[in-house]
């Protein structure tokens, strides 16, 4: 009886003392419960001017042509989206496709209170969960922070494009793997821009390194308020953007 | 670049409403993602029916015994087909073995799988009929008694020890068991629960919603089971067994029916941002489904068929044939409801957008992997299974035993 009283003592007295939960936390990825440390080297960021964006789709052309996305619109690594507020408070969305005319609704509409275009990507988050779930390792993570798929080892269960918030995935129908917005990580690593902030004739689309004090990148988020995606699902987004409305999710 | 979905795309765009993220026309995990988690459902429920036998000593139900057992691993079986058919890559199958990332629970698949199959059915299974197998080797001749022999593991003794050591391994088997049931099902229903992206599946009573729902699929396929093959094989039904089977599934059924509802009221109750897409998608796209197929014939008709059964049986003493086809007709509604609650959160978990805005459609194919034929062939494959399983390690005895008088289930069937 005494000794098994003193064993529940002390095994209450290890919980207490955090010594349990320390060992269980061991069990996930120390990156989901951690906070963000400061990190060293590279830390690769993008932005997004909303107000700039005219929805021309420029990007979305040059993202196909760069990263062998299929020509239909079914599969997109980056589009734009365009919000329509009316007077009477309702919205509507669009996703434009290249070649749509930009502003087909006419200026004299009068219902219209604002309406406003915003692109979308892979938010490249700090905290992803495409990441923890795929059952193979093959979505991960580089050390410069751009998240990551590797076709060859890639099972093409999905379940990383269940698991991403933002939509931001699909499964190529050629490689039947999953892809996804990679920065364009081919021409980051060469010192270029990815292709979608290359063609962009507004600069409504920023890229640098997040650690790199005076980059364009570190200026975009100095000067602008910065919102981030449902960034209560703590998945630390690292796409950030300039007068985000809060109508989009 | 592949025709065939880019067309079967197409036809779901004027199906669409609102505005869905341009990535989620297409519904991911489709018939065979549904198939999935009924069958281990399935299994687990099975085997904790098995269970009540062994380890809570419930003699009325002793006739199942065996044939849970059976169903189980035929079922079983099956299970990891659903599952690596539908990937992309089906031949990278063993990368989850190989290079498992531990945070994921899909990775886990393999484990629990093997885990339950290995470790703890196939197991009791051997030692459940290892006498009878010896008996089987030494009353046959030829390529029968070789295979036996092998079944038996070469064993032959059929001591007093060697039986009572039969029975102690049982007893730890199914104490091991019940909790590994318990594991390979919650953790079907962890794979979705954990999806954080995803308000419908995001709950942390999903694993256990999965779990009572399981039991409540498998006691209810093994007596349907049970009422089918028992008379065809020109046995009568046992009434004390069904009757005390149909109890335990009824108080599932509650459980399973009271966790639902708690879910529900929750969401409701919290009202977050995404409740007015999912009202709309239960009110429109799954109103068939769910509302009707899920809840009111899967669950209430079952209920009240039953409960009515329970009130009369004592009244009027309400008679047997009466009594068996309505617990016939409940077993098969509650099989619909539960493929029902597969379909409605595998699928109704795909149908909204991630934006919160509109809602996608699923087109079932016909052929093909993710088509109705293949996981009609699924769903079919496990009693095919089962019926080679019943040929080699028959369950007639024991089945067509009287509950009630029936003998210790390894005694009774050994001598
Ligand atoms: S946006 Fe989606 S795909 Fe991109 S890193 Fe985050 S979870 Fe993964
Ligand atoms: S589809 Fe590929 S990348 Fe995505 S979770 Fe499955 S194996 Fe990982």
């Amino acid at each position: 009886m005494n000794g098994r009283r003193s064993f529940l003592r002390g095994f209450f007295a290890v919980l207490l003392s955090g010594g349990a939960i320390e060992g269980v936390m061991k069990l996930f990825p120390s990156k989901a419960l951690a906070k963000e440390t400061a990190r060293t080297g590279k830390w690769y960021g993008y932005g997004v001017s909303v107000d700039k964006c005219i929805g021309c789709a420029r990007c979305m052309d040059a993202c196909k042509n760069e990263n062998n996305v299929p020509k239909e619109p079914f599969f997109v690594r980056t589009w734009v989206e365009r919000y329509i507020t009316r007077k009477n408070g309702q919205t509507t969305v669009k996703a434009i496709a290249p070649g749509d005319e930009a502003t087909p609704e006419a200026a004299s509409d009068r219902t219209i209170l604002r309406s406003f275009f915003v692109p979308k990507l892979c938010n490249q988050c700090a905290n992803p969960p495409c990441v923890q779930v795929c059952p193979v390792g093959a979505t991960f993570q580089t050390g410069d922070g751009v998240v990551l798929v590797n076709e060859k080892t890639c099972i093409g269960c999905r379940y990383c494009i269940q698991a991403c918030p933002y939509g931001a995935r699909y499964l190529h129908p050629k490689t039947h793997t999953a892809d996804k917005c990679t920065f364009c990580y081919h021409r980051i690593s060469q010192g270029q821009l990815p292709a979608c902030v290359e063609v962009c004739p507004t600069q409504a689309r920023i890229f640098g390194d997040l650690n790199a004090a005076a980059s364009p990148m570190s200026r975009f988020l100095r000067m602008n308020k910065i919102h981030t995606l449902k960034p209560g699902l703590n998945t630390e987004p690292k796409a950030f953007y300039a007068n985000l409305d809060g109508e989009v999710r | 670049m592949n025709p065939e979905i880019i067309r079967s795309l197409q036809e779901l765009l004027p199906q669409i409403q609102g505005y869905i993220y341009p990535n989620e026309i297409e519904i991911h995990w489709g018939l065979l993602i549904v198939v999935y988690p009924y069958i281990t459902g399935v299994v687990a429920g099975a085997f904790i029916l098995a269970s009540l036998v062994k380890v809570f000593n419930v003699k009325e139900v002793q006739p199942l015994y065996r044939l849970s057992l059976l169903t189980a691993l035929a079922y079983l079986l099956v299970a990891p087909m659903a599952l690596v058919s539908h990937l992309g890559h089906p031949g990278r199958f063993y990368e989850i073995l190989l290079t498992p990332q531990t945070s994921s629970a899909m990775a886990m698949f393999g484990f629990v799988y093997a885990w339950y199959l290995m470790a703890v059915l196939l197991l009791e299974i051997w030692f459940v009929h290892r006498t009878d197998m010896i008996d089987m080797a030494e009353n046959s001749t030829g390529a029968t008694r070789l295979l036996y022999r092998a079944l038996s593991l070469f064993s032959k003794d059929k001591g007093e020890r060697a039986v009572a050591f039969d029975h102690k391994a049982l007893k730890v088997i199914t104490i091991v068991g019940i909790p590994s049931a318990f594991l390979l099902h919650g953790y079907v229903g962890f794979i979705f629960g954990s999806i954080k992206a995803n308000p419908w599946w995001s709950s942390v009573l999903i694993p256990i919603v999965f779990l009572f729902s399981a039991i409540v699929s498998g006691i209810a396929l093994v007596v349907l089971l049970y009422m089918i093959i028992t008379p065809l094989t020109g046995g009568k039904i046992n009434m004390k067994c069904v009757d005390k089977a149909v109890d335990f599934l009824f108080y599932a059924v509650i459980v399973d029916f009271s966790l639902e509802m708690v879910d529900f009221i929750h969401r409701v109750y919290q009202s977050e941002e995404e409740i007015k897409i999912l009202s709309e998608m239960v009110m429109s796209k799954l109103f068939l489904s769910l509302i009707i197929v899920q809840v009111l014939l899967g669950m209430l008709v079952p209920l009240l068929l039953i409960s009515l059964t329970k009130i009369f049986k004592k009244r009027f003493s309400l008679n047997e044939d009466m009594r068996k086809m309505v617990y016939f007709i409940s077993v098969i509604l509650i099989q619909f409801g539960i493929f029902a609650t597969r379909w409605n959160v595998v699928i109704g978990g795909q149908m909204f957008s991630k934006s919160f805005r509109g809602l996608t459609t699923y087109k079932m194919e016909f052929g093909g992997i993710e088509g109705l034929l293949y996981a009609i062939v699924l769903l079919a494959l496990p009693i095919a299974i089962l019926f080679v399983l019943m040929k080699v390690l028959p369950p007639w005895k024991e089945l067509r035993e009287e509950g009630e008088t029936g003998t210790e289930a390894l005694g009774g069937a050994g001598m």
